[in-house]
């Protein structure tokens, strides 16, 4: 484009206001910018506030309510008696299994994620990154059913992990597996480390995103200098590395520990007969129509999780997410 | 230029993430081989013969094609909303420090940071207090919810990166705040609504949890598949439709990792 063109059509240094309703509403705004933020933060806070934290309440509401045992009546009296029934031993054996398991859940993801998320963030440049990326987003927002589908087929006994297993004479290495008492079971499908595993798969991606954005903002020259200074791999790793990868970490672990605490999907469709806290909670609403217990179980991870999301702010993982 | 460019990296870290990887998508390309699988009975690996007959099968299902027309109604639905909220929310968070900023994001978050069956049995016994029947609104409800956030996560990213400059250039040139947001703030950010709104979808699409508390008795695909994966009727079938699950949201994932993509590259976004 020429001076000359550009010439052409001076623009004036002030503008004319644009007048009219709209203009009047730019100006008020432009002036009063509270007023702005007022109107863009009030549909959805209404909407959050409403639908979702109000029926939080009218939930935690009725786990103070108790069922009449004779009648199966929901009795509208505050008392704390459904927290006490919370406190049987079978009730404390299904919140114990289930923080046990999202726990080793959530380090096992933390493990298999670290090398992948390194990986991306470090080494994998142009063509290889988008193909990371799209590694890690396309399993994530894969259909979750298919895939607890997928490994129905993979761990049953007929599908081809028995198969692969057998092919390479490790079936011994299953069964001795199989026979070990709270891990094992008929088949994998059955058994707890079939739960476990499907747990770490289906969540996985959720760790290695935050992960990965963390160590992406670790300078690669920090590395370096590390070892320049004479740090081995390892120092590198605990003494560099781990730390500014741990809000990514914590970050992630939001996510692997909470869905963990509340599905009850996987362990119904692979898993024993024992039950989680999702189950507990399903099964309580439904067929034994017991609100306030099913109410009162859910309270459990609501609390877990505050201290979690609390502990995780001060350590400044939402800036990882 | 960066120095840790020609490096390559170790070997075992190399292996590490090719496992990893392969863990992630092995198990999706089963589904594949087992939709042609002539087995009908049970999950017998490698399959005895090779068929397409069960895709005309599926067809003709339309217990299917009712589930599958639901789903995607709610999912247009809910990510309209969560489009509309999420971008508000994300716009006043990051332009502005106000008292309780920290708790609004917290407030979008809490949806997917709390287990699925709190938000769905909270919803459930909140309808049930307020005798509303459960219907197609009831589910988009509960989606809408759940989706605000992501899309509010990705406008929130493109709001930080977008520098307020630029905002403040438009104004000194003489437009006013609607045409400032109509020519400078919405082409920067277009792209990540329409990927953090392909998200949402993807999400409402796929979404079981809350959908099973807030449904009653109609059946979205996710349901569908639940109910068939506890009372399998016909394996063939469900097979199928796992495949066609897949491919159908690989596209809109697709899409909107190119969409981000290329809103990196904006010029002037800066830092």
């Amino acid at each position: 484009m020429t001076i000359a063109a550009l010439n052409a059509n001076p623009a004036p240094a002030i503008l004319p206001g644009s007048g009219g309703l709209r203009g009047a509403l730019s100006d008020l705004f432009w002036r009063r910018p509270q007023l702005l933020l007022l109107l863009m933060l009030l549909p959805p806070v209404l909407w959050l506030g409403i639908v979702y934290i109000g029926s939080l309440f009218a939930l935690l509401a009725q786990s103070f309510f108790s069922i009449d045992e004779f009648s199966g009546l929901i009795n509208r009296q505050f008392t704390l008696k459904t927290y006490g029934d919370l406190l049987q031993a079978a009730n404390l054996d299904i919140i114990l299994r289930t923080v046990t398991m999202a726990a080793l859940v959530t380090l096992a993801s933390a493990i298999v994620a670290f090398p992948i998320a390194y990986y991306a963030a470090r080494y994998a440049r142009g063509r290889w990154k988008a193909l990371f990326y799209l590694g890690v987003m396309l399993p994530l927002w894969s259909s979750y059913l298919v895939k607890i589908y997928a490994w129905k087929l993979i761990l049953a006994k007929e599908g081809i992990l028995t198969w692969l297993l057998a092919k390479l004479h490790l079936l011994w290495l299953l069964d001795s597996w199989l026979s070990l008492p709270v891990v094992g079971g008929n088949s994998l499908s059955v058994s707890f480390t079939g739960t476990f595993i499907v747990f770490v798969y289906v969540w996985l991606p959720f760790m290695i995103l935050p992960v990965q954005a963390a160590l992406e903002r670790v300078p690669g020259n920090l590395v370096e200098a590390s070892s320049d200074l004479g740090a081995s791999p390892g120092q590198t790793f605990r003494n560099v590395l781990f730390p500014l990868a741990l809000p990514g970490i914590v970050a992630g672990s939001i996510f692997t520990f909470s869905l963990t605490l509340g599905d009850y999907i996987i362990p119904q469709i692979i898993g024993t007969s024992r039950l989680f806290i999702g189950q507990a909670v399903y099964s309580q609403q439904g067929t034994a129509g017991n609100i306030p217990l099913a109410a009162a179980f859910t309270v459990v991870p609501i609390v877990i999780m505050g201290f979690y999301l609390w502990g995780a702010k001060r350590m400044g993982a939402f800036d990882a997410l | 230029m960066r120095s840790d460019r020609s490096q390559s990296a170790p070997l075992g870290l190399k292996i590490a993430a090719a496992c990893g990887l392969l863990f992630l998508h092995l198990p999706i390309l089963l589904i594949f081989v087992y939709a042609f699988t002539t087995e009908e009975k049970s999950f017998v690996w490698p399959p005895p013969g090779l068929t397409t007959q069960w895709f005309a099968v599926t067809w003709n299902r339309p217990d299917v094609w009712q589930a599958l027309s639901l789903s995607v109604r709610v999912a247009a639905i809910s990510t309209t909303i969560a489009l509309v909220l999420g971008t508000l929310c994300a716009a006043a968070v990051s332009r502005t420090k106000f008292f309780g900023r920290e708790t609004i994001s917290l407030l979008v978050i809490l949806p997917i940071a709390l287990p699925g069956i709190i938000t769905g049995i909270a919803l459930r016994s909140a309808f049930a207090l307020a005798d509303i029947p459960f219907s197609f609104w009831t589910i988009v409800l509960g989606h809408a919810t759940f989706c605000v956030v992501v899309v509010y996560n990705n406008a929130v990213a493109r709001f930080r990166r977008t520098s307020g400059s630029m905002i403040e250039a438009s104004m000194d040139l003489g437009a006013d705040g609607f045409q400032t947001f109509r020519h400078v703030v919405l082409p920067n950010i277009a792209t990540a609504l329409l990927a953090g709104g392909m998200l949402a979808f993807a999400l409402s699409f796929d979404e079981v949890i809350v959908t099973t508390f807030t449904a009653g008795q109609q059946q979205t695909v996710p349901i569908w598949m639940l109910e068939e994966l506890i009372r399998p009727r016909q394996r063939p079938v469900t097979n199928v439709v796992a495949m066609v699950v897949v491919l159908v949201t690989l596209l809109p994932i697709l899409f909107a990792y190119y969409l981000t993509r290329d809103g990196d590259q904006i010029a002037g976004s800066g830092k």
